[in-house]
């Protein structure tokens, strides 16, 4: 389109400020990853690998990294196994609620995470403790997975309305079974978004502090960890590192998952980490 | 078993259902409907026991107290702030996006845009923080101006959510810029209307319920927030803050069930209100 010189020159400064807005603080914590000094100051005096030896020793954080993994391996099987059954009955069906269906598995999301983490901290707490389960590892996959629904049906319901019922219908009337034509046609075809929708589940998972604190108990996950490390200030190098670790591990799955549904597909948007 | 359920359509949508519906109905809304009663319960002063009397006690002790007045205030002015903030910051970069930048640039600014926005919460926080600190950057590119940043209170939180935000409002206006059609923009300028005219009065309406799309993240997720308010905040409270430490330090889940009600009926007005201006459309 036709633009004056001076918009085009505004456009081009507003975007490069925007992304540098974005991204330079990113940039300054790996900096400071490999900070000789133990004090966060500027500038870096200067540089050593010291600090990623001691992140990788450290107990505290790899228990947590460990637990961190589990939660997320968890919860996104759970969420995997109820997006999908979700998103097949809402694309495949029509019945009395249908609507309601989206709403409610967006509503853990929605909701500040305070209020979604104090809920579920209250029925743990009720039901869970007198049976003998008490808040630990099964809680927050429990809780995870309840706002990890959303990224896997979201995923799921978008490819099912591309690729329609007729494949399955074909399958049917050619006598294979529900479970044949599930895992010959419908499987098949939804490979790629269970892939992305799993990748961004982990992703989210994997970053949550709020429910996780009112879900967790004495566990801590990794951003937990992070979170009551950042009080004490001779922690901080190896904070650095866990940091920079925790980037480029919730940086890759949604490159992945951005790459199998292109930009098109709902689906990476909805969710904030910190929420 | 099979063959039951291939002729029996319920049958097979009850089985899909069973399992999701089960998990957020009793589970997920169960636990709030749970949590709603609370706040109607009272925390006894001499024993610290919950007491599972209805009164709106607490909903009074929240209306009547200055300081949870100060409290909702700020949070809903921080939000509606950050919310501002990033609607200026990301039209530029929407636009370039949406009907300036090649195909191939437009795809990599996109992941550029999106990338960050799932990378960790906390070590954003955290690497502002750093960036805010005394010794901090800031202050070493403004110190030879003779300024300084702004230390950690009200503006750091306003300046650090709007941050944090950022990419939940770029996208949903790049969406909403994409669908105007690029016609209607050399219209205008046909029409002899400048780029800012053209902005006020076609691109404006045309994106607005984009932008309102955009608000419901930035607003929502700084309303719900108190991890942030306790890094950079020096001492200043959100609503999440109060509510987390009655939760958590004083005991009293009913006053915290009580307090937690403000940002969930703010948010209902606000999606009500977005919904009249089309956002559920945009989004």
């Amino acid at each position: 389109m036709q633009l004056s010189r001076g918009a085009r020159i505004f456009l081009r400064v507003g975007t490069g400020l925007t992304l540098a807005f974005i991204y330079l603080p990113l940039i300054l914590i790996v900096l400071y990853a490999f900070n000789e000094r133990r004090i966060q100051t500027w500038p870096i005096p200067g540089f050593t690998l010291e600090w990623f030896e001691k992140a990788i020793d450290n107990p505290g954080a790899r228990d947590a990294l460990w637990m961190s993994l589990k939660a997320a391996t968890g919860a996104t099987l759970l969420a995997l196994l109820l997006g999908t059954l979700a998103a097949m009955a809402v694309a495949r069906y029509r019945f009395f609620g249908r609507e309601t269906i989206s709403f409610l598995v967006i509503l853990p999301i929605a909701l500040p995470g305070i209020v979604t983490g104090m809920a579920l901290n209250a029925t743990f707490r009720e039901v869970l403790e007198p049976v003998g389960i008490s808040l630990g590892l099964f809680t927050v996959i429990v809780g995870h997975a309840t706002f990890c629904i959303v990224v896997v049906y979201n995923n799921v319901v978008a490819r099912l309305r591309r690729t329609g019922g007729s494949l399955e219908e074909a399958s049917a009337d050619l006598g294979a079974h529900t479970w044949q034509t599930f895992a010959f046609v419908t499987f098949p075809a939804l490979r790629g978004a269970l892939l992305a929708g799993a990748l961004l589940a982990f992703a989210l998972s994997f970053d949550e502090v709020i429910v996780t604190t009112f879900t967790a108990g004495p566990d801590q996950t990794l951003p937990i960890w992070i979170l009551s490390n950042l009080s004490r200030p001779n922690q901080l190098p190896i904070v650095n590192v866990v940091a920079v670790f925790v980037i480029l591990l919730s940086i890759i799955p949604v490159l992945i998952a951005q790459r199998l549904t292109g930009d098109t597909e709902g689906g990476v948007v909805p969710g904030a980490g910190g929420r | 078993m099979s063959d039951a359920l291939a002729s029996r359509p319920r049958l097979r949508l009850s089985l899909l259902l069973a399992g999701p519906v089960g998990w957020l109905v009793v589970a997920y809304l169960g636990s709030l409907a749970v949590l709603f009663v609370a706040a109607f319960w009272q925390l006894d002063p001499f024993t610290a026991e919950v007491v599972k009397d209805t009164s709106f006690d607490n909903f009074r002790t929240i209306a009547e107290g200055e300081v949870y007045k100060d409290i909702v205030l700020r949070t809903v002015g921080i939000a509606a702030a950050v919310t501002v903030t990033d609607v200026i910051l990301a039209f530029p970069i929407a636009f370039y996006m949406a009907k300036v930048a090649s195909p191939r640039l437009r795809s990599l600014l996109v992941v550029a845009v999106l990338m960050p926005l799932w990378s960790s919460y906390l070590v954003k926080v955290y690497a502002w923080r750093t960036i805010l600190s005394e010794e901090g950057i800031l202050n070493w590119a403004l110190g030879p101006l003779g300024l300084s940043g702004p230390e950690y209170g009200t503006t750091a939180m306003w300046l650090v959510f709007s941050y944090l935000w950022l990419p939940f409002m770029v996208i949903p206006i790049y969406a909403g810029l994409e669908r105007i059609p690029t016609s209607l923009l050399d219209a205008s300028g046909d029409l002899g209307a400048g780029a800012g005219h053209t902005f006020r009065r076609v691109i404006l309406p045309l994106s607005l319920p984009a932008v309102v799309a955009g608000s419901i993240f930035t607003f929502s997720l700084t309303l719900g927030d108190y991890i942030t308010p306790s890094i950079v905040g020096a001492g200043k409270q959100f609503i999440g803050n109060v509510v987390y430490a009655n939760v958590g330090v004083a005991n009293n889940l009913p006053l915290a069930a009580a307090f937690a009600t403000v940002p969930v009926v703010v948010m209902i007005l606000y999606l009500l209100i977005a919904r009249r201006l089309g956002a559920f459309e945009a989004m």
